[in-house]
């Protein structure tokens, strides 16, 4: 258990590292698909809720669990699908002047 | 059939990899779609190794669950590119709403004991998750302008705020020294609640892109302490990726406002404006017709376009894309410049731009385009305000002084598209509009933009 707790500690830290380092290189050109994007992954809370659910161990957790879901997964198909209708629009010059 | 349990966690190894890319891959617009996709097949391969967990008794309700959100989630990524402000405060609300559900029937499934630690980072979870919810919904409401935008502040603000933020962080003490006393748990869920409430009150419209910032950081932290409770490193990385991606965004708008970064934690939104505005004497301004404006232009070598929220309110962005049409088939080299606050969320001019078929790479943060405003014939401003106001450099009393702007005063010609004399958001008034060189347009952003481009087509014809 205190293994597992210094262990989590580490994959936080690091992963908060590696975070900075690669959202500080993102263009605030993209600042927006960034956040609908990050918002998107971070709905992976999903796995959570469909462990709650599935396990069925009280009505209340059965509900609580199938709510979440309910929520996590518009955020998944929303912020995926908003991202990419996002990006899709940024286009270079190159291929802009049809003159 | 059984799957074991390390064919699972080696979905969530490969998701928690292809997450990272995902963000990676951000970082240029010639990669970013491809971001989106290693996202998704992250995210397929983690709720595939999820649903293959033996522990699961039971499919119809986590069936009928994803069904039903893919069928919400479905309309909320299709909504007008106007409209992401609130969406994505609507993302976060769904996405704080789900952690804190997870957490709530954690702590009654594990009640009384739960370790210390493991209590701790749960309290974190679910009190984090609460006012993020409410406080996003709040945040969403003030944008689709469902609740009033005007930000409400009364005395003692702050204190009441902390006060109950403090209640709830010692409830959350009690709970972890005695996990039992299951009755305080719901206080602590309805203080944080309300926490969230209080916390958005007092934001005007202008703040909003630090706010929305901070709530998305709060979402990934909370779904951070959830991993920790669940013991899930898939969810602790997601978590700390979702918190790092705000936390910047936060300190990049608080920085872009001249905000120190403690009171954007404390919520002490709102409280720079209400000075000034005061010693208005009539100072004189000139204005322009659209013809005269269009005759500008169109002997200009190099313009730089400065949008703000106006554009955004008035949809004159494909007006715009209309302008500069216009203009570069006469040869003028349009650029725009953007501030960092421009708008109601990080980035939000960009992507209206963008949605007009505005190359990107036209598209200019403050750092590059200020050094160009000096070589600037004229500078467009259309909707922007107070990122143009030439007090924050030079006017230690305004009470915008220091923040960063846009040096549109520097162009050889200053041309704003303004409804009327009316001072912006912070009620501070503009030096900009007096200036010798500064044009005023009065009139709607959409209307103006559409009358000049007339002017350039109906006047040449032949560029």
């Amino acid at each position: 258990m205190q293994v597992d707790l210094i262990t989590s500690l580490y994959v936080f830290m690091l992963a908060a590292f590696i975070g900075f380092e690669v959202i500080r290189r993102v263009s605030p050109l993209l600042h927006t698909p960034l956040m609908s994007l990050t918002n998107a992954l971070d709905a992976i809370a999903v796995v959570g809720a469909i462990i709650l659910a599935g396990k069925h161990e009280t009505r209340m957790s059965t509900i609580l669990g199938t709510i979440a879901i309910v929520a996590a997964t518009s955020n998944i198909v929303g912020g995926f699908i908003i991202t990419d209708r996002m990006l899709k629009m940024f286009k270079p010059s190159a291929k802009a002047p049809k003159q | 059939m059984i799957v074991g349990q390390h064919l699972i966690e080696v979905t969530y190894l490969i998701a928690t990899a292809l997450f990272i890319l995902s963000l990676k891959w951000l970082s240029s617009p010639a990669t970013a779609r491809r971001g989106v996709w290693a996202g998704e097949i992250g995210m397929a391969l983690a709720i595939i190794g999820t649903l293959l967990y033996k522990g699961i008794v039971d499919y119809k309700w986590i069936g009928i669950a994803l069904v039903l959100g893919a069928i919400i989630g479905v309309p909320l990524g299709n909504v007008a590119m106007t409209a992401v402000p609130q969406r994505t405060a609507l993302s976060h609300a769904f996405g704080a709403l789900c952690v804190t559900l997870v957490g709530t029937a954690e702590f009654y499934l594990r009640t009384p004991d739960v370790p210390k630690f493991t209590m701790s980072v749960l309290s974190l979870e679910v009190i984090l998750g609460s006012l993020t919810f409410t406080g996003s919904l709040m945040a969403a409401g003030k944008l689709q302008e469902v609740l009033p935008q005007r930000p409400i502040t009364y005395k003692g603000q702050n204190f009441v705020n902390l006060g109950m933020l403090a209640v709830a962080i010692i409830i959350a003490v009690m709970l972890v020294m005695d996990p039992s006393r299951t009755t305080l748990y719901p206080v602590m869920i309805l203080i944080a609640l309300i926490f969230g409430v209080m916390l958005i009150v007092p934001i005007g419209g202008a703040d909003m892109p630090t706010v929305i910032s901070l709530l998305n950081s709060y979402a990934g932290l909370s779904a951070a302490a959830m991993g920790f409770v669940l013991d899930s490193k898939l969810l602790i990385v997601a978590g700390a990726l979702d918190g790092a991606s705000g936390f910047i965004l936060s300190v990049n708008m608080s920085k872009a406002m001249n905000r120190s970064f403690t009171n954007v934690l404390f919520g002490a939104f709102g409280q720079v404006q209400t000075a000034a505005a005061a010693t208005q004497e009539q100072r004189s301004v000139r204005s322009a017709s659209a013809e005269e404006a269009a005759t500008i232009l169109s002997a200009a070598n190099r313009v730089v376009i400065v949008p703000g929220y106006g554009m955004a309110v008035a949809q004159a962005q494909h007006r715009v894309r209309e302008l500069y049409d216009a203009l570069t088939k006469r040869g003028v080299d349009v650029k725009f410049g953007i501030h960092p606050v421009a708008g109601r969320m990080p980035g939000h001019m960009n992507v209206l731009l963008a949605e007009a078929d505005i190359p990107y790479d036209k598209l200019l943060d403050m750092e590059d385009a200020n050094p160009d405003f000096p070589q600037t014939d004229v500078a467009l401003i259309i909707g922007a305000n107070d990122v143009t106001n030439p007090a924050a450099r030079n006017d230690a009393s305004s009470p915008i002084y220091g923040m960063p702007i846009l040096d549109v005063d520097k162009a050889r010609t200053v041309m704003v598209i303004k409804r009327s004399m009316s001072p912006g958001f912070a009620g501070i008034d503009n030096p900009l509009y007096y200036l010798d060189n500064t044009l005023m347009l009065f009139g709607d952003a959409k209307q103006f933009v559409g009358a000049i481009v007339r002017e350039l087509s109906g006047a040449g014809g032949h560029g």
